[in-house]
């Protein structure tokens, strides 16, 4: 595929421009679903294509195509130079790139089994042994399972002499109960929420999340739910579950760390950030256990955040985010590091397919775990009164980040140190550095895991990326909780 | 550009290569091209062209569906075998129906949603209205982020029992943000026809915002009379139509179940889908081929009709539900199969009111209220009273004694959508309208009581 890509190159230095990259991209993924006992969805996709991303006039300019052809790579790479000639109309100072050094790679995520492999049938009878659990469940009206495959092979290649060939694999599974009853609809979901859980794995992922031996007992949840008292309305001390965490990471640390979001890039779209470039070492984001890092190597687990090179070919890389509760670092790209005066990119720049545009995107924004030993019982035995609050139900937070709600699927009142009673429609709301300077408690890594967020949505056209967010048990003190169902 | 009779060819050849009882393709193709703006500059600018088939197979009650982008006889041959391996090993599904021999019943004449000068539109000339917007900015001490965007796409269907249909259409698309040094006015706005589209009176009004609603008052969350713009109603009311097909009912999943027939919204409330409305867009076939009809879902506030795949009627029409749902026939508003969603109405058109008001009018109606222009990232909180929460954004305003008095920080709210069209005062004409976190639909702007603001946030 590399000389397909050189065709790009060539033509994009022929008809003038400054620097250019061209991914050729070989995608395959492969769902399947089931809903109440019957297949709900069975596909495979494949797609393939090329990505030429070019500098011009000082502007940028990017054509996609799935056309390989000679001729079509080359008017496509005209293209990308002709867009950025026009782009050059309407700018106020050229882009600079950052230094990056040229490297030739290759790179595959480390896989115990290739998830092609196994058959669909196997994938299909898993799925349905979940479903008949579920269903086994009186009172559970809706079952839903979930199981989903991808293989992204990537050639990159750049005017400035990189080339690297690199292969991702992702694995996801998940299933959910719901239980509708009176004016209710109830749900659980494992071994979270959206999909459940996705890593950059092979199939061994499937194997180590003990899915039909939790079937049951989220089906019987789901129905006593609506048995459980409504979850208070007040200021109480909560404690989140990982998973639960790791999209509060998300949505309240990892996006507004995006420097194209603080540089107003994505003002029209996905918004702006509160993290000014002046609060850089300067804010105290968190209390002095909030440490968070955005960490792409392999070293940080297999999270959806995981790679060699990101895709305008800059090594993975772990940068301190936060630091004893500072705040300490951005996600760049060649293009925004100069605005913080790195001399380098954090690399974070990424793209869905080979026919979007890379953009900065988080890699794997983690919590580390707490230093003490310190497991999720113990917590709770530390908890005179409370919420323990587990896997998401909803999520939303205002275009700069501050204001957030969360729903979560269940929640469970904590007194004396023990858990006492189930709670139905648990929700929390905050300010996001009110929020982060209220944990004074995390469990250690025994209860660390790195979760998988398939859906993040940013762009125009709007481009969908996986992102990791490693989290333990935290707990909150003096959180708004329950306003969300106050209702009319 | 892929067109009609090279898409007969492909699926000829789909039809050889497959030994399947039944087969059907699904064509999508086309070229796009975005020019985003921001900080004054375009920073991105995009172009795209791609062809895509989706293969699905049936071999009696199993299918499956495998897609390629590639239309060569190899990567035609693969996906034929990854549809057909797939669907061999399926449990088999009584209730899966064989491949329609028609589209069923024409809806009618359905204006052109194609427009050449649409298709030819070139980055120089996105790059002028750009310029145009920035303009605007300029004079006001303002900066400008956005995108300018056209397309010209195809989208087919074919299957072995011989029906198939073709559909070609335009689109284009311009968004405006305004930005000051503490406030923030937009605009959207969408055609198929880019002719419709006037980016300079969209640079105006989000300017004009971003002025206005400059150096914003904190005033306390609490509910009030809100007035909501056309794209604020469409952010949220987008929320609620994927509960009206039939197949949620049947999963219960809805917030219909138990309450079609019964009045749950005002008597001003009128909601239809129809996808030959002069101001909508979109294919007139469904994910089966079915010719799309249209369906009165809303009346008087009532839910007097769901929509309906094939399959999903023939399975009402067996279930406990059949007398509670009004009119039970296939509608034409399924999606590709297999599908875990069945259906969902995507063309919706709200019936205007008696009494038509301007945005004007009502504020000048208003003793104290807020103006709304835009919502954003709204999530369900209660999926049964369909409780919502977001936020407001990019231009919200204090009105009081029928005047604009001031910008004011935005607001989180919790608002059961029962409980808001229950209590709609006041609605605009219905305009096509676009915006971020639902399809585009037809509907009014709206003066509602007792909209529940939860919370305020720092800007």
């Amino acid at each position: 595929m590399k000389h397909i890509a050189d065709w790009a190159l060539n033509i994009s230095n022929q008809r003038g421009a400054f620097y250019a990259d061209a991914r050729v991209v070989d995608d395959r993924s492969r769902a399947l679903a089931t809903k109440n006992g019957k297949i709900s969805h069975a596909s495979d996709g494949e797609s393939l294509g090329i990505g030429i991303r070019v500098l011009a006039d000082g502007a940028w300019g990017f054509a996609a195509s799935d056309d390989l052809s000679r001729a079509a790579v080359e008017g496509t790479a005209a293209r990308a130079v002709a867009i950025a000639k026009a782009s050059a109309r309407v700018k106020q100072q050229d882009v600079r790139l950052a230094p990056e050094k040229p490297v030739t790679a290759e790179w595959t995520t480390p896989y115990q089994i290739e998830p092609f492999t196994i058959s669909v049938e196997q994938n299909i009878d898993l799925l349905f042994k979940i479903d008949s659990e579920l269903r086994s469940v009186a009172g559970v009206t809706m079952a839903e399972t979930n199981m989903n495959f991808r293989r992204e092979e990537q050639w990159f290649v750049s005017s400035e002499g990189t080339n690297i060939r690199q292969t991702k694999y992702s694995t996801g599974v998940g299933y959910a109960a719901h239980a509708f009853a009176g004016t209710e609809i109830q749900k659980r979901s494992y071994p979270t929420s959206y999909g459940g859980q996705w890593q950059n794995k092979g199939y061994e992922l499937i194997h180590e999340l003990k899915l039909v031996e939790n079937a049951r007992r989220i089906g019987e949840e789901a129905v006593a739910l609506h048995k459980a008292d409504q979850c208070p309305e007040g200021t109480f001390t909560i404690v989140l579950d990982g998973a639960q965490l790791g999209l509060q990471i998300h949505e309240s640390i990892g996006h507004p760390i995006e420097l194209d979001r603080v540089l107003g890039m994505e003002a029209n779209f996905a918004g702006t950030s509160f993290l000014t470039l002046e609060k850089l070492r300067k804010l105290r984001y968190g209390s002095d256990l909030v440490n968070v890092v955005a960490d792409a190597r392999q070293e940080h687990g297999p999270g959806l955040g995981t790679f060699g090179f990101d895709d305008e070919g800059v090594p993975a890389q772990c940068t301190p985010i936060i630091t004893n509760g500072l705040f300490t670092g951005y996600l760049s790209s060649r293009e925004t590091a100069h605005a913080i005066g790195a001399d380098r990119s954090g690399g974070t720049l990424r793209a869905e397919g080979w026919n979007r545009l890379p953009i900065i995107r988080m890699t794997n924004v983690s919590i580390l775990p707490g230093e003490g030993p310190l497991t999720l019982e113990q917590l709770i035995a530390d908890t005179d009164q409370g919420v323990f609050m587990q896997t998401n139900r909803s999520w939303s937070i205002d275009d700069k980040r501050y204001n957030f709600q969360f729903g979560c699927e269940i929640g469970w009142e904590i007194k004396n140190g023990k858990r006492v009673r189930m709670l139905k429609n648990p929700s929390y709301s905050g300010i996001t550095t009110e929020f982060w300077n209220s944990l004074d408690a995390i469990c250690s890594r025994d209860e660390w895991t790195l979760w998988g967020t398939p859906n993040c949505g940013k762009g125009q056209p709007q481009q969908v990326m996986g992102t990791g967010h490693g989290a333990a048990p935290a707990r909150f003190r003096d959180i708004r909780v329950g306003s969300a169902y106050k209702g009319n | 550009m892929l067109n009609r009779n090279k898409a007969a060819d492909v699926f000829d050849r789909i039809q050889r290569y497959s030994t399947a009882d039944e087969v059907e393709a699904l064509f999508y193709a086309g070229h796009s091209s975005l020019t985003r703006f921001a900080n004054n500059t375009i920073h991105q600018n995009v172009a795209e062209e791609n062809s895509v088939v989706s293969v699905r197979t049936a071999f009696g009650e199993r299918t499956a569906r495998a897609t390629t982008n590639k239309l060569d006889e190899e990567s035609l041959k693969r996906a034929v075998k990854s549809a057909e391996d797939i669907a061999r090993v399926q449990h088999p599904d009584p209730e899966l129906l064989a491949m329609p021999a028609s589209g069923g019943k024409n809806y009618g004449a359905i204006p052109s949603r194609h427009f050449d000068e649409t298709a030819a539109i070139t980055p120089e000339q996105r790059a002028e209205a750009v310029q145009k917007v920035v303009s605007v900015a300029r004079k006001q001490k303002l900066t400008t982020a956005g995108i300018f965007s056209t397309a010209e796409l195809v989208e087919g269907i074919f299957n072995s029992r011989g029906l198939n249909d073709w559909h070609t259409q335009t689109s284009s698309d311009i968004s405006v943000t305004m930005l000051a040094a503490d406030s923030s006015g937009w605009q959207k706005a969408n055609s198929p026809n880019v002719a419709h589209l006037d980016a300079v009176a969209l640079a105006e009004i989000a300017a004009r915002k971003a002025v206005e609603s400059a150096s914003p008052r904190e005033i306390p969350a609490g509910k009030y009379t809100v007035i909501l713009e056309p794209a604020a109603v469409l952010d949220i009311v987008g929320f609620m139509f994927f509960d009206f097909g039939g197949l949620a009912i049947l999963d219960q999943r809805s917030f219909l179940n138990n309450r079609v027939g019964t009045k749950i919204f005002g008597e001003n409330i009128n909601i239809s889908d129809d996808v030959g409305h002069p101001l909508q867009s979109g294919v007139p076939f469904d994910g089966e081929g079915m010719r799309r009809q249209r369906v009165h879902l809303v009346e008087g506030g009532v839910v007097k009709r769901l929509v309906y795949a094939r399959a999903t009627a023939e399975k009402m029409k067996k279930s406990e539900h059949r007398d509670k749902v009004g009119v039970v026939e296939p509608t034409g508003h399924g999606f590709p199969i297999p599908n875990e969603m069945g259906e969902a109405p995507m063309n919706i058109v709200f019936g205007a009111s008696t009494d038509p008001k301007t945005v004007d009018q009502m504020i000048a109606s208003t003793e104290r209220g807020l103006l709304v222009t835009r919502l954003w990232y709204i999530r369900e909180v209660d999926p049964y009273e369909k409780i919502l929460t977001g936020m407001t954004r990019d231009g919200t305003f204090y009105v009081e004694n029928g005047k604009l008095r001031e910008g004011v920080r935005n607001f989180r709210f919790n608002e059961s959508l029962i409980h808001m069209l229950s209590n709609v005062e006041e609605m605009g004409t219905p305009v096509r309208a676009s915006g971020e976190e639902s399809f585009d639909m037809v509907v009014p702007a709206m003066k509602v009581r007792d909209f529940n603001f939860t919370e305020v946030t720092k800007f």
